[in-house]
């Protein structure tokens, strides 16, 4: 499973395009004190905890567990 | 105490091994290079450093980086290179780094001539770098006094964690004298500031002199200023001879003041009331002391060799209250005793 | 539930400065990993340069120092000469190490200046919002080459690890991407091999890394991403250029 940092997030969006199972995504509800939309997992149970949205996240805002 | 016989660049070398310099980084230039050759040749054998830099730029910023993980760091240069070197002089002031800079001043500016000059007063006392910023500035007039004042300038710049300049010129750096060497213990303070790794002890230590805030940036200057306020009080050097009685008095530094000396003496057995004034720090320079000594002066000459620079600061320091009149020679000319006592005398003259 | 992957330690707890989608904040991640993975936090001192990353100090845990543009590699040379077994390490842009810092990085590279050097190439001066960095590839349009970057008036771009492959003190010049994660567990493991290099005191190390600027170049991360491999890693390709032994440890056996 991932934890995604909701402050440390700037929304640029590059773990939603590398995770192989995509359940990451943008969410548009609400911005973080940034002024930021953030990522969000959709479906955890899904995750196999690869670490590539890790890997490429710039601002290591993701925590992979398995 | 053993007397020996020294070149003024050596004897600055040898001292300020002594005086604890543990890194050396500079690059060739005339009339300095000895200090370079010295080094070169010592350093390593007692456990220093000595780098030949690929430019004054890198020296000056391995002097940055060698003071900046504690140790106490030198370069030497002259006036083209010091330019060169404003870069590093103006970040290692606003990163609160004490390191020791040497200018064997000759004469500019451009390239300019490789003869003794003192033309780098301006640019020693006012603006060496960006910024505001100062760094001390001693100024010897003989090969011992270069020893004495290179162990000072580790102190001053390890106690006020500032730049410090020992302005030489072309005729101190390659006249012999003999010297002896003080036998001092050489205590190097603690430096928690120091980035040489945290070893897990201690949170990470940032040497920086980048402020993005307004606020930040000036409260670290006025920070700063408040340290040039005790070494305005506490560094000011000079020497004064038959200033007492003296109606003018001369003023003159380092090799300038040697000249002007012989002047003074012959004036004095002509019986002309003329005293001598030589300040030993330029930054800051000594305010009070040149008052005490002006006490009974009309007039002030100051001599330099150069176009009138310290004369600036005589008459800021005297408030304009004396005329205060400047006789020079540059370009590598060295004033004669002659000149400088010619001077006097047309001086007397006017005053009577 | 084991953790398989976090923030290293060498970083601080800290949000960074950096444009969403900047890839320095990979890069820095990656530095610090290997600062964890060998330990050396406690013995390590970095040096950043001016340009973006000049807010370095503020994110890696060792102690830091900021240097004058373009002048690291010096900065270096004085606390590792200080220091011999310290570990020292410069972080510079491509503007810092290629344009103004070049006499610096080159002679360090000379003496065979037993340092770690990390070069972020992304042939743009982002701090000043975009314009022609020695980098900046034929055709490239920037602030400064609102035309595009014409060779016949602005020269061609510097290949700095072709160049710095002919020095004799380099041990490493290898150059890496962080476009993909297979590219950016490639480029950790240069920067891992480049730490190693200077543990073993093997001489100079440079990893450059082809990195992104979304801000300046106008493009979303990910067509940032696209750019670098479909025009950077053509013009500068990626590989080991130079990979060597300059001094021979002695001591170890």
């Amino acid at each position: 499973m991932i934890t995604i940092d909701f402050e440390r997030c700037k929304g640029c969006a590059l773990c939603t395009e590398v995770c192989p199972k995509n359940i990451i995504a943008i969410q548009e509800r609400k911005h973080n004190a940034k002024g930021y939309y953030t990522a969000e997992c959709v479906d955890n149970e899904k995750c196999i905890s690869c670490a590539m949205c890790g890997i490429i996240c710039p601002d290591f805002a993701i925590k992979v567990e398995r | 105490m053993e007397k020996v016989l020294m070149k003024g660049n050596e004897a600055l070398a040898e001292a300020a091994m002594r005086a604890g310099c543990k890194c050396f980084f500079g690059y060739p230039i005339t009339p300095q290079t000895e200090i370079s050759a010295y080094l070169a040749k010592n350093m390593a054998k007692r456990g220093g450093v000595f780098l030949q830099a690929e430019s004054e730029i890198a020296a000056i910023n391995m002097v940055l980086g060698a003071a900046a993980s504690g140790v106490r760091a030198m370069t030497s240069s002259s006036g083209p290179g010091i330019s060169l070197k404003s870069e590093g002089v103006s970040y290692i002031a606003g990163s609160d780094l004490p390191c020791v800079i040497v200018n064997v001043q000759r004469g500019g500016p451009g390239l300019g001539g490789i003869q003794p000059s003192q033309s780098d007063y301006w640019q020693a006392t006012r603006a060496l770098g960006h910024g505001d910023f100062q760094m001390v500035v001693y100024a010897p007039a003989s090969v011992q006094e270069t020893i004495d004042m290179t162990y000072l300038a580790f102190d001053t710049a390890d106690r006020f964690r500032m730049p410090v300049m020992i302005l030489s010129d072309g005729l101190l750096g390659q006249m012999m004298e003999p010297v002896v060497f003080p036998q001092i213990e050489v205590k190097i303070p603690e430096k928690p500031w120091a980035c040489c790794g945290h070893k897990n002890k201690r949170p990470h230590n940032i040497i920086n002199s980048l402020y993005l805030q307004p606020d930040e940036l000036e409260n670290s200057v006025n920070e700063r200023f408040k340290r040039y306020e005790i070494v305005k009080r506490e560094c000011p050097a000079a020497e004064s001879s038959f200033c007492e009685d003296a109606e003018i008095v001369v003023c003159a530094f380092g090799a300038a003041a040697r000249i002007a000396k012989s002047a003074v003496n012959t004036a004095r057995e002509k019986g002309i009331k003329v005293g001598l004034f030589r300040p030993q720090t330029l930054y800051p320079f000594p305010v009070e002391l040149i008052e005490k000594a002006c006490r009974k002066a009309k007039i002030v000459l100051s001599v330099e060799m150069n176009k009138g620079q310290m004369v600036d600061d005589i008459r800021l320091a005297l408030n304009c209250r004396l005329p205060v009149e400047f006789f020079g020679r540059h370009g590598g000319n060295i004033p004669t005793v002659k000149e400088v006592s010619a001077q006097i005398e047309s001086i007397s003259e006017r005053i009577k | 539930m084991s953790v398989v992957f976090e923030k290293p330690n060498a970083l601080c707890d800290v949000s960074m400065h950096y444009c969403p989608g900047c890839t320095h904040g990979i890069i820095h991640r990656m530095v610090a990993e290997v600062i964890d993975e060998t330990g050396i936090c406690g013995n390590t001192v970095g040096i950043c340069p001016v340009g973006c990353s000049v807010m370095a100090y503020d994110y890696f845990n060792c102690d830091m120092i900021e240097a004058p543009h373009g002048r690291a590699p010096a900065v270096a040379t004085g606390v590792k000469r200080a220091n011999p077994d310290t570990v020292v390490f410069t972080y510079q842009g491509d503007g810092d190490l290629a344009a103004i810092g070049t006499c610096e990085i080159v002679h360090a590279a000379a003496r065979g200046e037993n340092i770690t050097v990390i070069f972020v190439n992304n042939t743009i001066y982002g701090m000043t919002g975009g314009q022609m960095a020695p980098t900046t590839i034929p055709g490239q349009i920037t602030q400064t080459t609102p035309y595009g970057r014409d060779p016949k008036v602005q020269g061609f771009p510097l290949k700095v690890c072709e160049m710095l492959s002919e020095v004799d003190g380099v041990a490493l010049a290898q150059r890496v991407a962080v476009d993909s994660v297979a590219h950016i567990k490639e480029a950790k493991k240069a920067i891992r091999k480049a730490f190693d290099n200077q543990i073993c005191r093997r001489g100079f190390s440079i990893v450059e890394v082809l990195s992104t600027c979304p801000t300046n170049w106008g493009m979303t991360p990910s067509e940032a991403m696209e750019r670098v491999r479909t025009e950077m890693i053509p013009y500068f390709p990626l590989g080991v250029y130079k990979d060597a032994v300059v001094w021979e440890d002695k001591t170890k056996g």
